[in-house]
């Protein structure tokens, strides 16, 4: 009997290869897209992790020689007995390699619980290092015994500590102490322990890391949108197919199958359509994620300069979540289909129904739901908070614009039918409306992917334009020098006063702002700053309040953390200064303060500065660099150029770019296909529609153009209703969930000629997708349309 | 380097699961010293370490009451394990001798833990025998003149300890060689209990004077455990009378228990598994095991037949190897108090 | 002589040859004149009606309406042809389903620019579609739905009017009355009007009658 009812049900699948194809294909695509976005997103964490373990972009407080050497051994002793929860490192090079000896007994997070049944044979006798193959090459052979780990940054090698000061020749002593979290209730003060050695906050890499942090959300975002249009083209073929199937239940059930064991069917058809299709989608993912990685991989050598291989490894975790949404998403986009036949009286008719599936009641409905979505959404965006109301707003918001869409579609085109006068013009916006119910899954698809590439185009320009301008802010000066101790910064200041146009020395110091961690800085009186500095929000006199020493300014993290604005006071150790300005910053994720440099020296004496901005022409500097390297012997890696920086920096954003370029192609292309599959599907219900008209006196070659222009025009009006809701879903992933996630807002920006772009990409999807099932309908066979007048359909 | 970094690359050592029994101390022990049936100890010098042996630990447990009356525990131990025979040698970070500090301090309602790691061979950890000395980073447990000094400190807390009274020295067993099994796996075993504790604890409320009794444990061997034992139930327990208990019973294919009754003199007498008993009598959750936190304790030869209550159910020691242990009180035949140790309940 | 077909041919693709349906079909009609062609099932009655009515190709022979060689004309002639001399009722699914009653109506004359309100007012009236102009197609029943379709034709005022089986899905009484309608409104504007029935009553109230038989009119 259930062989016989599951025969039956599958042989409607046989019947409609082009149907299957659609939900199979529908259903890959979303997977594809969702699982490549997350691929590109672990493989670029995995390779974070990686790179920040060979450049130390660093989460956690670290202890240093205050003279820029390495510390002996014995403080480190002195400070573990002193309280202090510190760990180890030692860094050098060997043969090229870069050698890290590490104590796994105290590094952050300890040895794991699973037990370290061969700690002794990374730390005692012959020793390990751990590196990836191309590494361990260049390391001599007769060594520790070289072990092969592929999840290493390139170039990294890993040792334990007392092997790594042996093959770098640093017995005794400690390149870094890394500070872990949780330190004891009491510890004896770090001057008192060592006074050579001092605490430096988490390192400036970290900057850029929140910056791909805030692009890694955005990514997953954009891969959730790119899902919910896959689900829309899903729950399309599910629908038709269910209610194609009505008359066929109906025989089924009256034949006495009972209605669990046809449900139970039905979803395990759709659990084993779903794994099909997710298992391709996965495959599918994984070759996209190949093709968008290198650019990946070239961004991350931008920022990290670092050398990814940009090789892609299969991750069960993939397989596993691909195949978890393409099964969730079957289910989710098939739900509403299974219920109406759960609670399909028994006899109620089978074909009258396929496609009224939009009556005027259920259109009322969605209406109603529509409108409650989007005040959820705002009452989200006004009142929510938290990261997941953020989402919560992305989702109502996204939802319920999809669900207005075919209303207002209709009201548009009944509009558009009334200001007509031709009879050819009126039955084409008359025929247009009647289409709607049947595209309408297909229309909100496009729109959500304008609405989704609107969003991140405009999310990610912002960020590049906001980026841009920060760095010309906090990068005015043409050469910046990190002296290694303040004996270094006056011979710096000494030598180049004469030979620049101003020496204007950076102060800095770790500190509590507003009952938080925060850093202070100070700043001088120069045009450089007046010029270059713009404020989120400013007093008119901002500059001079500033430098008479009767203001602050803070950035934004700060005056978000501590809720403070223009006029609010703040106290600074000790002295209560108001607030004359905010600032943006988009690097630091630590509060800051910033006051007039006088000020600083009375709070700070013991911080002399070590950086220095000099002003100088731009064509000068390489000169200066080579002079300071070569009469003064300062590292290169100390000096840093302005112009190089920028490059560098706008380098990684152009990458960025890249992606989403390719992300947004590969979205239209979904919702193209989408609309594709849909007039396909809809084609043999359009010929009793079409028949007459064509019997009254259109050629069919009218008839296919006028299809043509049907798509294009929808898609015209989809993308003008989906640019609002694209810069609608911008704003809430600038100001809302940026600011939840991030703790600062991105000011956002316009970019009307990318996105008069993408709705070209969007008319040429449609038009693409239309162009098929015009040709098939102007090459239609007389004898096919005459039987609409004659036949049982 | 930082933390996910090191995460990273410390899930990459190649690591097997520690082979048998609880922490390993079941596995096998080539190379190692053994302990010896008739070995004669000497004190002061076996207070210190036995780097010969493969693992040791010196431990303190004190039942304390602040000036209200309110009841605390207090641990603080040290542990001893060598990665690879060889004693003493090689030093510095080649050294296989690894330590571990696990210090605690226990109300009704609270539990404060903190643990420390520590390589051999480079200072930050280790054991003198004269003038006594045990210590791992900041954590000391040391000689004064007569009295000791007992400090630790965790994120949450922090005690400062002074002990007092030298006790007598308990061997368990037979002269201090304490069987562990039917197979013969064997430890060297003493005690020192009701040392006097005076000091403060050191919490996120502020200082609280405590006073009460400590009990130090010392012991070394190279495989306590057989293959087959998973854990144990050790208790200390002192009662009104100015007797106090010793007994632990390991758990295995068979069920295994010895204990020492050692008298108001400090008289030592050993007891035979058959001699004792010990039952569960209620069971709680926590960490998500199940612990028993209530156990039935009779020695009939000697009268005893006692409950003993946790103080704390949740006194969880959820460190680098997780264990259960807390102040307990004794109320029966006999009323007193002391401490429970309970390892590989899964 | 409004309507001359003259040897006319055609076949279509069958299971293993071409089934030749038409065999050499001649045939005239007189302007005014009413006609009904009879036939078996599958004798290619509704064949001939759309080869005459620019629906479809013949494969030989000649076809000459009003003196236009329709046979010859190209896809756009024989639109224009659909559009401006000729009004065709089918059994059924006649109208537009995205249009009103009304609109329906209208349309054809619309197309061939012959749109004439008070016509398509008259004709509303005449067959008693009056009250359902707002109406949808799909809310009529068929013999409204026939009616609806006979008055768009004559809107248009065509010079032929061809019916295939136009009452073949109603009741006798609606049937009766839906061919009255027809009728008297096709002889009113003058009108030729072909047939296709199998049903003798009907075929027994045109003028002249012709059966189709083996491809060839009998």
């Amino acid at each position: 009997m259930i062989g016989a009812a599951l025969g039956a049900l599958m042989s409607f699948w046989r019947a409609r290869p082009l149907q299957l194809f659609t939900l199979l294909a529908g259903l890959a695509l979303a997977t594809a897209l969702w699982s490549g976005v997350q691929a590109i997103n672990a493989e670029a964490r995995a390779s974070y992790a990686a790179a920040s373990a060979t450049l130390g972009g660093d989460s956690l407080e670290r202890i240093v020689d205050r003279a820029g050497g390495t510390l002996a051994q014995a403080d480190y002793i002195a400070l573990r007995r002193g309280g202090w929860l510190v760990s180890p490192v030692v860094e050098g090079r060997l043969n090229g390699v870069r050698l890290a000896g590490i104590d796994p007994l105290t590094a952050p997070q300890g040895p794991t619980e699973a037990g370290a049944g061969d700690l002794w044979g990374f730390i005692g006798g012959r020793g390990q290092i751990i590196g990836r193959a191309d590494t361990l090459r260049n390391l001599p052979q007769e060594g520790p015994e070289l072990v092969e780990q592929h999840s290493m940054a390139p170039g990294l090698a890993i040792a334990d500590i007392g092997q790594a000061q042996r093959l770098l020749g640093l017995e005794g002593r400690i390149s870094y102490l890394v500070v872990l979290p949780g330190q004891p209730l009491r510890q004896v003060p770090l001057a008192e322990i060592a006074p050579g050695l001092e605490l430096t906050a988490a390192r400036p890499a970290t900057d850029l890391a929140r910056l791909t942090d805030s692009f890694h959300l955005n990514l997953t975002a954009f891969g959730l949108l790119a899902f919910a249009v896959g689900i829309f083209i899903v729950h399309g073929a599910v629908g038709l197919a269910f209610e194609q199937r009505r008359a066929l239940v109906r025989t089924l059930r009256a034949l006495g199958l009972p209605l669990g064991a046809l449900i139970g069917l039905l979803a395990g058809e759709l659990l084993v359509l779903s794994l099909l299709a997710g298992g391709m989608g996965v495959a599918l993912g994984y070759l996209i994620a190949a093709a968008l990685l290198p650019d990946v991989a070239a961004t991350l050598r931008g920022l990290y300069g670092a050398d990814l291989t940009g090789q892609l490894q299969i991750r069960p975790v993939w397989w596993l979540s691909g195949l978890g949404m393409a099964v969730g998403g079957a289910a989710l986009a098939s739900a509403g289909a299974l219920w109406r036949l759960a609670r399909l009286p028994f006899l109620a008719g089978g074909q009258r129904r396929a496609w009224a599936l939009a009556g005027q009641r259920a259109l009322r409905r969605q209406f109603a739901l529509a409108i409650g979505l989007l005040g959820l959404a705002a009452i989200l965006a006004l009142r929510g908070s938290g990261l997941l109301a953020g989402f919560g707003l992305l989702a109502a918001l996204m939802l319920g614009a999809a669900l207005l869409l075919p209303v207002v579609l209709g009201w548009l085109l009944r509009g558009c039918e009334r200001l007509a006068s031709a009879p050819v013009a009126q039955w084409f916006w008359a025929d247009s409306r009647q289409q709607l119910p049947g595209l309408s899954l297909a229309l909100m698809a496009l729109m959500l992917a304008m609405a989704a590439n609107t969003g991140v185009s405009t999310m990610v320009s912002s960020f590049r334009l906001t980026f841009a301008g920060f760095l010309d802010q906090r990068l005015m000066a043409e050469l910046y020098v990190d002296a290694a101790t303040p004996a270094e910064a006056d011979r710096v200041r000494d030598y180049v006063t004469p030979r620049v146009d101003a020496v204007l020395p950076l102060m800095a110091a770790q500190t509590m702002l507003a009952g938080g961690p925060g850093e202070l800085r100070g700043m001088v009186d120069h045009a450089s700053f007046r010029d270059n500095w713009q404020f989120l929000a400013a007093l008119p006199d901002a500059w001079d309040r500033l430098h008479s020493g009767r203001g602050v300014m803070v950035s934004e993290q700060l005056a978000r953390r501590a809720d403070l604005w223009l006029g609010d006071v703040l106290g600074v150790e000790g002295t209560a200064l108001p607030v004359v300005a905010v600032v943006g910053d988009y690097g630091n994720p630590v509060g800051q303060a910033i006051v007039t440099a006088s000020l600083f020296a009375s709070l700070h004496p013991e911080a002399p500065p070590h950086r220095l901005a000099l002003r100088l022409p731009p064509g000068e500097v390489p000169g200066l660099v080579d002079a300071l390297v070569r009469d003064l012997g300062i590292s290169r890696d100390r000096l840093t150029d302005q112009a190089a920086l920028k490059a560098y920096s706008m380098g990684v954003f152009e990458r960025t770019f890249a992606v989403t370029g390719a992300l947004n192609l590969l979205t239209l292309a979904v919702a193209g296909f989408a609309m594709l599959m849909s007039l396909l599907t809809l084609a043999a219900l359009r010929l009793p529609q079409l028949a007459p008209v064509w019997a009254l006196g259109l050629t069919r070659a009218r008839l296919g153009r006028l299809e043509l222009l049907r798509a294009v025009l929808l898609a015209g009006l989809v993308t003008l209703l989906a640019v609002p809701l694209g810069l609608a879903l911008a704003w809430v992933l600038l100001a809302v969930v940026n600011v939840e996630a991030f703790g600062w807002r991105l000011p956002m920006h316009l970019f009307p000629a990318d996105y008069a772009w993408l709705a070209g990409l969007a008319l040429v999807a449609a038009a693409l997708a239309a162009w098929w099932p015009a040709r098939r309908l102007a090459r239609t066979r007389p004898a096919d349309l005459l039987r609409v007048f004659a036949n049982e359909r | 380097m930082n933390a996910r970094g090191l995460a990273l690359i410390l899930w990459l050592l190649p690591m097997a699961a520690w082979p048998q029994g609880f922490a390993g101390l079941g596995s096998q022990t080539e190379g190692f010293a053994r302990p010896v049936r008739g070995h004669r100890l000497e004190f002061p010098a076996d207070h210190g370490p036995h780097p010969d042996f493969r693992i040791e630990w010196w431990y303190l447990t004190a039942n304390l009451r602040g000036p209200d009356g309110a009841p605390f525990g207090a641990q603080w131990t040290l542990f001893r394990s060598a990665l690879a025979p060889g004693g003493q040698d090689p030093q510095g970070w080649d050294s296989p001798q690894q330590w571990m500090g696990n210090a605690a301090v226990t109300g009704t309602d609270w539990h404060h833990f903190s643990e420390r790691l520590a390589r051999g061979g480079v200072g930050q950890a280790g054991v003198v025998a004269e003038p006594f000395r045990a210590f791992v980073d900041d954590w000391v447990f040391e000689q004064n003149g007569q009295t000791f000094d007992l400090r630790a400190s965790g994120s949450d807390f922090a005690y400062d300890l002074h002990l007092a009274g030298t006790g007598p020295v308990v061997l368990h067993g037979e002269a201090g060689y304490s069987v562990k099994s039917g197979a013969g796996q064997a430890s060297y075993y003493y005690s020192m209990p009701g040392l006097e504790v005076s000091g403060t604890l050191w919490l996120r409320d502020g200082p609280v004077a405590v006073t009460g009794t400590a009990w130090f444990d010392h012991e070394w061997s190279s495989q306590p455990l057989a293959a087959d034992q998973t854990g144990w139930d050790w208790f200390s327990l002192s009662f009104d009378s100015g007797d106090r208990l010793m007994a632990f019973w390991l758990r295995g294919a068979e069920r295994f228990g010895s204990a020492t009754w050692i008298g108001p003199d400090g008289q030592a007498t050993p007891l035979t598994d058959a001699e004792i008993a010990a039952r569960p009598l209620a069971w709680h959750q926590v960490a998500g095991r199940d612990v028993p936190t209530r156990w039935q304790v009779d020695v009939p030869s000697r009268g005893l037949d006692v409950t003993v209550q946790a103080l704390n159910p949740d006194a969880w020691m959820g460190g680098r190897f997780p264990y259960w242990e807390g102040p307990v009180t004794v109320t029966g035949s006999r009323n007193g108090q002391g401490y429970l140790e309970m390892t590989g309940h899964e | 002589m409004l309507l001359a077909v003259t040897d006319l041919h055609k076949s279509f693709p069958g299971a293993d040859a071409p089934v030749r349906v038409l065999r050499g079909v001649s045939l005239q009609l007189e302007a005014g004149q009413t006609m009904a062609l009879t036939g078996e099932s599958g004798s290619g009655k509704s064949t001939l009606l759309h080869l005459i009515g620019g629906l479809d190709r013949p494969d030989a022979g000649q076809i000459v309406l009003d003196g236009l060689h329709v046979e010859t004309l190209s896809d756009r002639g024989r639109a224009a042809l659909r559009r401006d001399r000729v009004g065709v009722v089918f059994q059924q699914f006649n109208l537009i389903p995205s249009h009103s009653v009304g609109a329906n109506i209208a349309f054809q004359a619309r197309l061939a620019g012959r749109h004439d309100a008070d016509w398509c007012a008259a004709l509303a009236r005449r067959l008693g579609l009056e009250a359902h102009l707002a109406a949808y197609p799909e809310q009529l029943s068929g013999g409204q739905q026939q009616r609806v379709a006979i008055a768009r034709t004559l809107a248009a005022r065509p010079a032929l009017v061809l019916a295939d089986e136009p009452t073949g899905n109603l009741d006798e009484t609606t049937a009766e009355a839906v061919l009255d309608a027809m009728l008297s409104l096709v002889t009113e504007t003058g009108a030729a009007l072909l047939v296709v029935t199998h049903s003798a009553q009907v075929a027994g109230r045109m003028q002249r009658r012709a059966v189709l038989r083996g491809g060839v009119i009998a």
